[in-house]
């Protein structure tokens, strides 16, 4: 079809150019580009444009700005275009002196790594339990589509509200506490509920979860029911199963989940910032706390060695698994 | 397989459902806490039931423009859903068929989806206060001195904070594209072709109705991802030009009565609409999809 009407607006053009040379030329090399532009190997790029220059505008030069500020200079007023190492010489001052106790910077990335692993291994743990549930234990498939959705909503509601509804049931005089003096478990209320660690963790295992559940999910549905049938046969226990086929094969699911959930709490700063009580250091913080004193060459250092640090872990999660494949 | 179910499925079940409650427990706790009376606290127990909160609130929050942060983020969240809804479809045409660099710009969507919010929002920040200099200088060696007086910055909800926002719900929208062609039967557009339908004619009859309720997910996830957003919008956005989530969570340390609670209520009711119309909505589609073969 759209070869036939291309011939005809080629002859078209080649009819009129008998009539008028020159500006036939120009109507016919106006043509070529239009076709060009409107033939079916151009589309594809054309199409892709909005996002591409979307990301290129917004994130790519972004961020290479904020690497080129990091090596600036900065006082009080304003920022000037340098080439300067200080930034990050004061980003990890007394790093290497201080040894073997902790400079400020390595403090706080500790601090972060363990948030990184108890929000980790608690939302793996939970997420992996209830996706299993979902795909194995439910057997139709309206139930396990409603009981999925039930576990998404949640995702599509402000992180922020969830973080404060903690705050009736783990303050001072929470329902929690008062459950436990009712009961006689304690005298006092407990303050360690609420703006503590505790609370930390618990706010990251509530609002990401549900970044394990969804990817493990999706790799768990893909898994042959004959192979766990197989492995029943074969005189493996439920756990043998569970252990040596479908942990295996929810891999890319679990290596999905793990770097959303890692790389959310690395550069967390809200969570930390509202059930930390504005108490608890991260490296997030750090760098929200810089900005709002306008340090934006220290804040931008500070904000590349935190990226380095995620994509060293991306990195290494990554040569699990081939993320693409699981689309 | 027998009937009878298995005894772990009664021990997971116990698990999800405890991770349900866990879930809709403490939301359901702030619903119920907004109601409180006037004389009433932050917490349990309850002096009475009332919406004095949500009348104190509909007056306003103090020094915080509650409500003007409320139509911002309900007009940015539009703007980014259309978008995300109009650019991922794009995208996902050109992926399907594939274009040089293709690679490139998903590991790219993919980067902004796990890059930590906090460094896209300082990069558009710094970005954004460099073209300001730059917009100032270009005027001044102009000789503009009337805008360069007037001219305050670009930075702002709609050029800075909508493109900070689509960094974060595009991949979304990209992913789901992707999962969605990756299942699209293409006989269905090569029997289009064959009856003599323009490319434009298959799209509107016969893809989009078939990609339909796909497309609601996707605006549902441009609309809830952008009405929440806090984190990378925190440093995107021209001075005043707070969004409802960043009003929030300052409140967080400055509010001490049930008023963040009806603001909580009053938020989420916006974002359980929202969700509730879209999944109506796909249901329809589906449905009609569903007669339509």
């Amino acid at each position: 079809m759209e070869r036939v009407h291309r011939g005809l607006s080629d002859r078209e053009a080649g009819r009129t150019a008998v009539l008028e040379p020159a500006s036939a030329l120009a109507t016919a090399r106006a043509g070529v580009w239009r076709r060009r532009l409107t033939s079916r190997a151009a589309a594809p790029y054309w199409q892709a444009a909005p996002l591409a220059l979307v990301f290129a505008f917004f994130f790519v030069l972004p961020l290479v700005v904020m690497v080129v500020v990091s090596f600036w200079r900065y006082n009080e007023y304003s920022i000037t275009p340098a080439l300067v190492g200080d930034n990050y010489v004061s980003v990890f001052s007394g790093c290497v002196a201080e040894l073997p106790s902790l400079c400020l910077t390595f403090k706080t990335y500790l601090s972060t790594l363990k948030f990184c692993v108890l929000a980790w291994a608690l939302t793996l743990l939970l997420g992996f339990t209830v996706a299993y549930f979902l795909a194995f234990h439910v057997r139709s498939l309206t139930a396990q589509m409603a009981l999925f959705l039930v576990c998404t909503i949640p995702f599509w509601t402000s992180n922020v509200i969830r973080m404060i509804s903690w705050v009736p049931l783990l303050g001072r005089n929470g329902l929690v506490n008062g459950f436990l003096i009712t009961a006689g478990m304690t005298r006092e209320p407990q303050t360690w509920l609420l703006f503590s660690d505790f609370s930390v963790v618990l706010a990251f295992v509530h609002l990401y979860t549900m970044f394990m559940i969804v990817p493990i999910f999706n790799s768990m549905s893909r898994i042959d029911r004959a192979l766990l049938e197989a492995a029943r046969d074969a005189g493996a226990s439920g756990w043998q199963a569970l252990w040596n086929v479908v942990v295996p094969l929810s891999k890319p699911g679990i290596v999905i989940g793990s770097i959303f959930v890692v790389t959310m709490v690395m550069g967390d700063y809200v969570t930390i910032g509202v059930m930390g009580g504005q108490q608890i250091a991260s490296i997030g913080k750090v760098i929200q706390v810089q900005l709002s004193y306008l340090q934006f060459p220290l804040a931008a250092a500070n904000a590349v060695v935190l990226l380095a640090a995620v994509l060293m872990v991306i990195a290494a999660m990554t040569r699990l698994v081939d993320v693409r494949k699981e689309l | 397989m027998g009937d009878r179910r298995p005894p772990a499925f009664y021990a997971l079940a116990a698990v999800f459902g405890l991770f349900v409650l866990f879930l809709y427990g403490p939301m359901l706790t702030i619903v119920v806490l907004s109601f409180q009376g006037p004389t009433g606290g932050l917490t349990f127990p309850m002096h009475g039931v009332s919406t004095h909160w949500f009348v104190s609130l509909w007056g306003g929050l103090g020094v915080v423009d509650i409500w003007a942060a409320f139509g911002r983020s309900l007009r940015l969240g539009l703007a980014v859903m259309v978008l995300t809804v109009v650019i991922s479809l794009l995208a996902g045409y050109a992926f399907r068929r594939g274009f040089r660099g293709s690679s490139l710009v998903f590991y790219t969507a993919v980067a902004s989806l796990i890059v930590p919010s906090i460094i896209v929002s300082l990069g558009i920040g710094v970005q954004f206060r460099l073209l300001d200099a730059a917009i100032k200088a270009a005027a001044e060696a102009l000789g503009l001195a009337a805008f360069t007086e007037s001219f305050a910055t670009s930075a702002g909800t709609f050029t800075s904070g909508l493109g900070a926002h689509l960094t974060w719900t595009l991949p979304f929208g990209l992913l789901i594209m992707f999962a969605v062609f990756n299942r699209f039967d293409g006989r269905y557009e090569e029997a289009a072709r064959d009856l003599g339908a323009t490319p434009w004619q298959t799209f509107r009859h016969v893809v989009l109705p078939l990609i339909a309720p796909s497309l609601v997910g996707i605006a549902l996830f441009g609309f809830t991802l952008s009405w929440d957003e806090a984190a990378r919008s925190s440093q995107a956005l021209g001075s005043d030009q707070n969004t409802l989530p960043l009003e929030l969570t300052g409140l967080t340390t400055t509010v001490t009565n049930p008023e963040i609670y009806a603001l909580g209520t009053a938020t989420t009711t916006v974002s359980f609409a929202v969700i509730l119309v879209s999944l109506l909505l796909f249901r329809t589609l589906s449905r009609r999809q569903a007669r339509g073969r």
